[in-house]
């Protein structure tokens, strides 16, 4: 990715702990830090437990960081104040796709209601024949039809909800999506339906999105740049290719050796590698160091320097 | 190799204020001794509600239309709760969805381990605590001894399914059936949850049943392979058989809709939705979302051609009279890495009784 790109997002030295100062504090994110550029898509894997859904959780500002700065479009948003004016300006620029697509709609409404919501707090729309018809507009943008606005979510499948959960969240035009797992609670051959939309409407309007999933190879498909979260940090940050041929980081390379592809000569010679977090234990002042051209390993200095030389063996054979 | 288990054209409806719904519609499939059978398709398509039948666990408003369920030579559907009951637990186990309910909270998960040596065994308790343990070791919880009389929130997701399966195993099964173990989990706990399987069927001789609609797991774990759509069977055959030789093409759908490490462009989504087994379509059911539909498909349900000894396909497009299509890309790419008569059988699988 080239430098000249317009960075969007920007979070610096974000930190967010739950029950700070307590005996049950958990540093959920600890010391985080990375850039999103504006028109791509930035993968966000990990394992459960790692601080990916905190993360994007935290930039759409449904926590408040413990420590840090988020920069959105030039703005520090981390500070802003819950309620406040400058908030729902906010919360206009960036919007979220949620996980499960029967817990995220409300039964008791309807679909143009659910869709409509955004559109009446925002004051996007100013009469009901205006709502109506950008409620159909969103309908068929994600592939439903306006027959579809007078129902209620549960006539509906996971997949087509997911479509309404996106036309939700495209209806206030946001420059910024935070889809945290969209597609893992549906089916194989629905998820690549919605993973193609969300493909097609990013092109037509110039979104960025944040994908979080655990789902490698989707995520793999669809990102731009990944970053891989253990343990609430970040160990690797690379580009999308980079990350798969030529991962650096032990986790990262444990991560991917445990993906099950859908080839069983593959699966028949697979060997996992393990990852021990102890490693890490040693306190040698580890942090993300850039390796190669916008290629981040968390490492220490002396690590630094192994990790140039497997860099450069990697790429050696091609050149 | 003898067949352990044998369904025969079973049929479940299920009645619902909209009617009956057609779950199962004539499925026939066996299961050989030491062998994994992955049962793969989409949420609706029936497999659940075929190896809940195997269990006698099905929901009060089914209803078996037909059919029958041989274990040995016995026959289940035919069973009283009681014999049931002597048999879940003890030969036929299985391993539910979800490891955050399918363990009671109230009890120490030492005894949760030990209960059916107690009921099935009639073990006294100190012999069967120390069946529990080890095989609590077995699966891989650490310190095991100690944490029997720990409590399932204690424990977290990987360790609660492997307690599971510790259940379900604690009675060395002949038939074991696992019902998406790993999709609630993490690709590392998953893999490590995989291989366990994989070692406990060696050291304990278990047949598995396994259900997901991850093609990847079944890549790694399954010998045989049967597809489902819409409450049928519409393909099986050995692992290498539908991967590198799918005939249907909704198999053909379900490879190309997965991304793979190296997939660029779009993805080839399958169209549409499954059909309403209220009312099944009367033709081939997938027919309305096939780009390869012919007009048979939508008059005439196709039957099992022969594809080789192990492999069947329920399509149109391997009758004689059927027009040559090319399958999409992703699935060209799969046949061209083993052409045909490469594919690996596994010894001891091949025979032609179906």
């Amino acid at each position: 990715m080239d430098k000249n790109k317009k960075v969007l997002v920007s979070v610096k030295h974000l930190k967010q702990y739950f029950s700070p100062g307590k005996k049950s504090e958990v540093k959920a994110i600890d010391d985080v830090s990375f850039e999103i550029y504006e028109g791509e898509t930035f993968g966000l894997v990990g394992e459960s437990g790692s601080g990916k859904s905190t993360t994007g959780r935290s930039i759409i500002r449904l926590y408040n960081p413990t420590d840090g700065e988020i920069l959105f479009d030039g703005r520090d948003i981390s500070k802003i104040k819950n309620h406040s004016r400058e908030m729902k300006a906010f919360r206009k620029e960036i919007q979220m796709i949620f996980q499960d697509p029967y817990a995220s709609l409300n039964p008791r409404m309807k679909v143009k209601d659910i869709i409509a919501e955004g559109l009446h707090v925002h004051h996007l729309v100013q009469n009901d024949a205006e709502c109506d018809a950008r409620v159909n507009e969103l309908l068929e943008l994600v592939g439903l039809n306006k027959d579809h606005a007078t129902r209620y979510p549960h006539e509906f499948s996971g997949g087509q909800r997911q479509r309404i959960g996106i036309a939700r969240a495209l209806a206030v035009k946001p420059k910024f999506i935070i889809a945290d797992e969209p597609i893992s609670a549906l089916d194989v051959s629905i998820q690549a339906q919605v993973v193609n939309l969300m493909k097609e409407i990013q092109e037509q309007q110039n979104l960025t999105y944040l994908f979080i999933a655990h789902d490698l190879s989707m995520v793999k498909y669809i990102s731009d740049r990944i970053a891989v979260m253990h343990n609430g940090k970040i160990m690797e940050l690379a580009s999308a290719d980079a990350i798969y041929n030529r991962p650096l980081h032990a986790y990262t390379q444990s991560l991917l050796s445990a993906v099950p592809l859908p080839d069983p000569k593959i699966e028949r010679q697979r060997r996992r590698i393990a990852y021990d977090s102890a490693i890490e234990a040693d306190n040698e002042g580890r942090q993300l160091r850039e390796v190669a051209d916008e290629h981040y390993v968390y490492a220490t200095e002396v690590e630094l320097v192994s990790y140039q030389a497997a860099l450069a063996a990697m790429t050696q054979p091609s050149a | 190799m003898a067949n352990i288990l044998a369904v025969k054209h079973l049929s479940i409806d299920f009645k619902t204020y909209a009617g009956e719904v057609h779950a199962i519609r004539d499925v026939s499939f066996n299961l050989k001794k030491g062998e994994t059978l992955a049962i793969v398709g989409e949420s609706g398509s029936g497999k659940s509600v075929t190896v809940r039948s195997i269990m006698g666990l099905l929901a009060g408003n089914a209803q078996i239309k037909g059919g029958s369920i041989k274990y040995h030579d016995e026959e289940l559907l035919q069973k009283s709760v009681a014999e049931m009951n002597a048999l879940r637990g003890s030969d036929i186990s299985m391993i539910f969805q979800d490891p955050m309910t399918s363990l009671d909270p109230t009890m120490p998960i030492g005894k949760q381990v030990a209960e059916p040596l107690l009921i099935h065994e009639k073990m006294n308790k100190e012999e069967a605590m120390k069946r529990a343990q080890s095989v609590l070791e077995l699966v891989g919880i650490p310190n095991a001894k100690a944490r029997m009389k720990d409590y399932p929130h204690q424990f977290s997701g990987g360790q609660r399914q492997r307690i599971v399966i510790a259940i379900a195993i604690v009675d060395y099964p002949q038939i074991l059936i696992a019902d998406e173990p790993t999709t609630a989990l993490d690709v590392t706990v998953q893999a490590q949850i995989i291989d366990l399987m994989k070692e406990l069927q060696r050291k304990i001789e278990t047949s598995i049943i396994f259900i997901t609609h991850d093609l990847g797991v079944v890549a790694g774990i399954a010998d045989r392979v049967a597809v489902m759509y819409a409450g049928k069977i519409i393909e099986y055959g050995l692992v290498d058989e539908i991967f590198y030789q799918p005939k249907h093409p909704y198999t053909w759908g379900l490879l190309n809709s997965m991304p793979t490490l190296d997939t660029a462009g779009r993805l080839e989504a399958i169209p549409g939705t499954p059909p309403d087994l209220l009312d099944p379509p009367k033709g081939d059911a997938f027919a309305a979302r096939n780009p390869y539909a012919l007009q048979i498909d939508v008059e005439q349900e196709p039957p099992f051609f022969q594809v080789s000894k192990t492999h069947f396909a329920a399509t149109w497009l391997l009758h004689p009279d059927a027009p040559t299509v090319v399958p999409p890309t992703a699935v060209r790419a799969m046949m061209a890495k083993y052409p045909k008569g490469q594919v690996q059988q596994k010894v001891g699988m091949i025979d032609g009784q179906e």
